[in-house]
């Protein structure tokens, strides 16, 4: 008789299932997985150690690059640590504006998430589906930022600059003509907030659509039932945040357990899991992307009705505004002060997290008193979840491992850091 | 404030941990300090006492605090030749390999800092555990108590080589591999050590010494003077409309 021996086979780290630069060595006994070791850090780009090197403002650009699909929830927990050591507080404008876009940022990734998900599991149209939603998101952050993804936005004591009296209209070219451009402009006469507002009355439409392409479609549901299964008991061990633990059944969500910004405020509902599979866990991110739909709908009611300052009015750390420089001499000095040292945050170590998409996205800061950080640590969402990988798909098929990479929402931009 | 969920949280590990654990509240932040050597006992009593339940290890980390609180810039003082030039000083960004500080030792230079999270209590607690020895940092690991550290304490030893006693699988993550010198140091150049570039005569690609210099653009300053309640003040007054 044949002896049957187990084999290695090198997965990555150029695969398109690999969301990026992933490296899987799998031992496999036939189409079984033995063993699964991830390989990663070919992203590893010392972001951390830059962020040690600089000023504090200018790192909030890194925090953009690191989970790259949700770049203001990063913005976000950098700058609540900066904000936890100087003691400050942003006005409650520029706190709604946040979890309007933290909002925005989880439907883009979820967006991302479902697309590429099941385009690795076989299901070409809904990538299609969701990067038409997905622009039209991507235009508020172009907007507000004047960026598309790498917006550095959030500031410590605020956000950069108030949300735009209008919205860019597209011009008529080959691409956009007739009908199609009054269609596309139609949201686009008023402001920023009545752009949203469109969107948001529209959106669980398009959720919809997205639903009726995947829920109950049977080879959706064959590569995803039952497969990746995670107990509860398994995703704590794990370190395992966000839609992972609510997959499984345990209702943690920060934005209900230690609110931040304006959370205590909204009326939304925690999607949780029962069966802890990737099945789950598809539902909850469906589930989460119509109840970011509402947040956003409670903020742009309360955005247009109260307006106000969107920063602290502390040259210390926010920039005097460009009429106060040219007529006054110590704006001037703060403005040269800001820009060139920075400011000096006091001697301390804080933990601010945040519920970004993925799971709990939390910046550990320490500072010595000086005007750049003394030790930054981020801790990712994807990391701690991909390290579980090789507990996980034991046992499993090697298409698995695909619908379980897809399942942990993978941005190597975070993971490797 | 006392009855505060933070400060009570502090109060009960003070009566349950005595002397083992030095803990100090911050902005409604627990910190512990513990040796090395209760690490285990104390974090399995976390995990497992029902008045505790850290179920989950969220993160661990590696810190470096060879020069902690070290100025480039004296804002201070005043020499007659004027203000310091803030060019002086051996921040991680003004040394290459060659020139980078040796033997300058710090006394409890490695930390590792453990950050937990209790799920049913809706608490969090920072650990942060000292080495003994900076040639040789070595901390107990916690893979036994919450296995997702694995790969927590494999990127503290990449980046700090602080070494997990007892990981089962201690290598590098993050860095390439064979790598030489552990990045995340203080006294790791920031521009690096070696840089990578495709060579088209041997066909593959090559390692060479790094090509960049070492430059600073912004000095570290400390700077006392210019807090908050400075900028407060200045604002009650008003003097810019007077």
């Amino acid at each position: 008789m044949q002896e049957i021996r187990n084999y290695t086979m090198n997965f990555g780290p150029q695969h398109p299932a690999a969301h990026g630069v992933l490296r899987l060595i799998m031992e496999m006994d036939g189409e079984t997985i033995i063993r699964a070791d991830p390989h990663v850090g070919l992203l590893h780009r010392g972001t951390e150690k830059l962020a040690e090197s600089k000023p504090f403002n200018q790192s909030i650009g890194y925090m953009d690059r690191l989970d790259y699909v949700s770049m203001m929830c990063n913005e976000h927990a950098y700058v609540k640590a900066i904000e936890n050591l100087l003691g400050i507080e942003a006005p409650e404008r520029a706190q709604y504006i946040r979890t309007m876009f933290d909002e925005i940022t989880r439907i883009l990734n979820h967006l991302m998430w479902i697309g590429s998900n099941a385009l690795d599991l076989g299901a070409m149209a809904v990538f299609l589906y969701a990067f038409r939603e997905r622009e039209e998101l991507m235009d508020v952050y172009e907007a507000v930022s004047g960026a598309r993804m790498h917006a550095t936005y959030y500031r410590p004591g605020g956000v950069y600059r108030d949300l735009p009296a209008q919205m860019s209209q597209y011009r008529e070219s080959p691409w956009h003509k007739g009908n199609d451009l009054k269609r596309l402009n139609s949201w686009r006469e008023g402001s920023m907030l009545d752009y949203l507002e469109a969107f948001t009355s529209d959106f669980p439409s398009k959720v919809d659509e997205y639903e009726d392409l995947l829920t109950n479609n049977r080879i959706w549901k064959q590569r995803t039932v039952g497969i990746g299964v995670i107990s509860p008991e398994l995703a704590q061990q794990w370190g395992m945040t966000g839609v992972m633990l609510r997959g499984s059944g345990v209702e943690w969500d920060l934005r209900k357990k230690q609110p931040y910004a304006k959370y205590a405020e909204m009326d939304f509902d925690i999607p949780v899991g029962v069966g802890g599979d990737c099945y789950d866990r598809y539902l909850c991110r469906v589930e989460e992307m119509r109840q970011s739909n509402r947040i956003i709908q409670q903020c742009v009611k309360w955005l247009k009705a109260n307006p106000g300052p969107v920063m602290v009015e502390n040259f210390k750390v926010a920039p005097p505004s460009r009429v106060e420089m040219k007529e006054d001499m110590e704006a001037m000095i703060h403005h040269f002060k800001l820009f060139t040292e920075g400011y000096c945050v006091p001697a301390g170590e804080t933990y601010a997290a945040v519920e970004a998409p993925k799971g709990e996205f939390g910046c550990y800061l320490v500072s010595d008193g000086a005007n750049k950080p003394f030790r930054v640590h981020l801790r990712a969402p994807g990391f701690a979840h991909l390290s579980s990988m090789d507990t996980i798909v034991r046992g499993h098929m090697l298409a698995d491992v695909v619908a379980m990479i897809g399942t942990y929402d993978l941005v190597f931009g975070e993971v490797d850091r | 404030m006392s009855d505060t969920p933070a400060t009570s949280l502090a109060e009960r590990l003070a009566a349950r941990f005595g002397d083992t654990l030095m803990i100090s509240t911050q902005r409604n932040e627990i910190t512990a300090e513990l040796a090395a050597a209760d690490l285990i006992a104390v974090a399995t009593a976390l995990r497992d006492e029902p008045g505790f339940r850290f179920s989950e290890l969220i993160d661990l980390c590696g810190v470096d605090y060879l020069g902690y609180g070290q100025t480039e810039w004296d804002t201070t003082d005043i020499s007659w030749t004027g203000f310091s030039r803030g060019v002086e000083g051996q921040a991680m960004g003004r040394f290459d390999w060659a020139q980078r500080p040796r033997g300058d030792n710090e006394p409890r230079r490695f930390a590792s800092v453990v950050h937990l999270l209790s799920i049913e209590h809706n608490r969090r607690l920072r650990l942060r555990v000292f080495c003994a020895d900076d040639s040789m940092p070595v901390v107990p690991s916690l893979t036994q108590v919450w296995p997702g550290v694995n790969w927590f304490e494999r990127e503290a030893f990449d980046l700090y080589g602080i070494i997990y006693d007892g990981h089962p699988d201690l290598r590098r993550i993050l860095t390439d591999y064979g790598f030489v010198g552990h990045p995340f140091r203080k006294d790791f150049p920031l521009i690096g050590n070696v840089e990578v570039r495709y060579d088209p005569e041997q066909k593959r690609v090559i390692y060479e010494p790094v090509s960049i210099e070492p430059r600073v653009l912004v000095p570290r300053t400390i700077r006392n003077d210019a807090d908050l309640m400075q900028a407060k003040a200045e604002a009650a007054d008003d003097w810019q409309r007077n």
